[in-house]
């Protein structure tokens, strides 16, 4: 079963038995944002504080398939306490490890350059656990569902988006 | 376990069946996903290449041979379809459509619009695919009619205790035969007899039950039924539209072009008679006439050994699920001949059924994860998506056997 043991390695299968922050933050001063993969089911809602330019702190509820539960708990451990910049090339970096090809300005940063080097799932961290879905393309939706809240999220709150 | 005594030689049947002998490089194809699309006997295939190699040509306007044969071919797989179904005048009675889909927006569009208007009320029900819901919800926002639902009972049959209440003053009930979820068989009897004492029509969406089981369109009472083509060893691109003769005389084009006209002026149009006033542009032909073919093969198997040998899988398979696993929990009806089809969706523990699917593709083992066009059921059942398994005439206990054990490496990996 190599292509499952791929898919489904133990450091995802521990972030879905066991998810980091879990929760609600109160809003405000936190930001809420949902996420919806409306092919499975899958929902993820983020609440996201940022302070002084950084993922203050950030929690997650919803349901939904190991891959989208998993992917949201290792992405708030990866974000948590970072400057947003960084969270963004983070992003990035992630996408790309799913073969997800950004067009310029996606969430107004410079455009992708052609001299980027290919990302090393090595350097991601627990991240690269992640690496396995690419094989399974269905599943990229699910990985990438609770960053493309997240960026959501982010870009709500730079243009100051009210939470209702 | 006592075996299954089929009245179905599958070993046989699956011959006929050539994805069936593939595997996924490591196993053969356990396809348990017919409820979405059913696999088709070389019969339908060849069919479909022979027309295109010998006899395509348009249909109903040439006169030279191989057109006059297509039109043949095609009318004769129109009136052999109808008699499947028990229409009463097949050659007026059967429309060709897309799909089941388009057979319904048919309805709506064409009987609707024309019949319906603010206080008035469509009854459908609870269990309905989206083929189902949505035309009558866009008429809806169109002519401000109202909807009422037939509810999904405890037992997960419908509950028809107030069913009389509810069609009062209704123009058109519209009910699934068989639930694509939950493998209900719903009786049609009581709900054609209170609908017609309410004065409404009855429209069958028949997509899960023309494959499986004997139907009687013309003794049944009921006023229209949808049906697929893919569904039923067909191909794809190919559905049909039964209706009375009268309610179709009386209806509206649906859409508009070529074939559907009798005459066209710079000022107007007259639409063509029965059936191919519904019929515009040039038809799916070799679909249609694959369908013919499809029709055929289950005339030969015999669609009563069909549903027997389902109904006999069904019961071995809910057996051995309920027996293997504590965690398991199906959403459908008890077992029973008549009122439970081979479609079986469950909850396998807390287990997502994205992972499950994916688990036992890796078996070859082909289920369906997700809320099968049936959003709204969903919220009633209180999940957001099932697992579902859908048996049919090439399926065995062998194919049950395999789906047991790969949910075991489902269990392994998730718990």
């Amino acid at each position: 079963m190599n292509e499952l043991e791929d898919l489904y390695r133990e450091i995802i299968l521990d972030h879905y038995r066991s998810p980091r922050n879990r929760g609600e933050l109160p809003v405000p001063p936190a930001h809420r944002v949902e996420g919806f993969n409306p092919l499975c089911g899958d929902e993820i809602v983020i609440f996201l504080d940022v302070r002084d330019g950084a993922v203050h702190d950030l929690r997650i509820t919803g349901r939904g398939c190991s891959i989208s539960q998993s992917s949201a708990s290792m992405m708030s451990a990866a974000v948590k306490g970072r400057p947003v910049g960084e969270v963004r090339d983070l992003v990035r970096s992630f996408k790309s490890m799913m073969a997800i090809e950004e067009s310029p300005g996606d969430d107004g940063s410079a455009p992708e350059g052609s001299d980027r080097a290919p990302v090393d799932p090595g350097t991601l961290g627990e991240l690269g656990a992640l690496q396995g879905v690419v094989k399974f393309p269905v599943r990229i939706k699910c990985a990438t569902l609770a960053w493309n809240a997240l960026v959501q999220g982010l870009d709500e709150i730079e243009e100051g988006v009210d939470d209702a | 376990m006592a075996a299954v005594t089929s009245v179905l030689d599958v070993g046989a049947l699956k011959k006929d069946f050539p994805l069936l002998s593939r595997g996924n490089g490591d196993h053969p194809l356990v396809y348990l996903d017919s409820a979405a699309s059913a696999q088709l006997p070389q019969a339908v295939l060849d069919a479909m290449d022979v027309y295109y190699a010998t006899t395509h040509a348009n249909v109903h306007r040439g006169v030279y041979a191989i057109a006059e044969e297509a039109t043949r071919q095609l009318e004769a797989a129109r009136l052999r379809l109808g008699r499947f179904i028990g229409a009463p005048d097949p050659q007026r009675e059967i429309v060709f459509t897309k799909n089941a889909t388009e057979a319904i927006n048919l309805v709506a569009f064409a009987w609707g619009r024309q019949n319906l208007g603010a206080g008035d009320v469509v009854v459908l029900s609870e269990v309905e695919h989206h083929a189902n819901l949505v035309p009558w919800l866009m008429l809806q926002s169109e002519l401000g009619f109202a909807i009422r639902y037939l509810p999904l009972g405890g037992d997960f049959h419908l509950d028809l205790s107030g069913i009389d209440r509810l069609v009062a003053g209704a123009k058109l009930v519209g009910v699934t035969a068989v639930s694509n979820v939950l493998g209900t068989v719903v009786d049609l009897d009581p709900i054609v007899t209170a609908a017609h004492a309410a004065g409404a029509l009855v429209l069958v969406d028949g997509a899960q039950l023309a494959p499986h089981r004997h139907v009687d369109v013309g003794g049944s009472g009921i006023d229209f039924f949808a049906l697929t083509g893919h569904k039923m060893l067909g191909p794809t691109g190919i559905g049909a539209l039964w209706g009375r003769a009268e309610l179709l005389d009386a209806m509206p084009p649906f859409l508009g072009g070529g074939e559907m006209i009798r005459d066209v002026r710079f000022d107007g149009f007259t639409p063509n008679e029965l059936p191919w006033k519904f019929e515009a542009g040039t038809p799916p032909i070799a679909e249609a006439i694959g369908l013919g073919a499809a029709v055929g093969y289950l005339e030969t198997v015999g669609i009563d050994a069909v549903a027997a040998h389902e109904t006999a899988l069904v019961d071995y398979a809910l057996r051995r699920l309920t027996d293997a696993y504590d965690e398991i929990r199906i959403f459908g009806p008890a077992p029973d001949p008549v009122r439970r089809s081979g479609v079986i969706s469950f909850a396998f523990g807390e287990v997502h059924p994205h992972d499950i699917a994916q688990v036992l593709d890796q078996y070859g083992i082909c289920v369906r994860a997700g809320h099968h066009c049936a959003k709204p059921l969903m919220r009633v059942l209180g999940v957001p998506a099932t697992t579902r398994a859908s048996l049919y005439l090439y399926n065995d206990e062998a194919d049950i056997d395999a789906l047991v054990d790969g949910l075991a490496t489902v269990r392994k990996l998730f718990s």
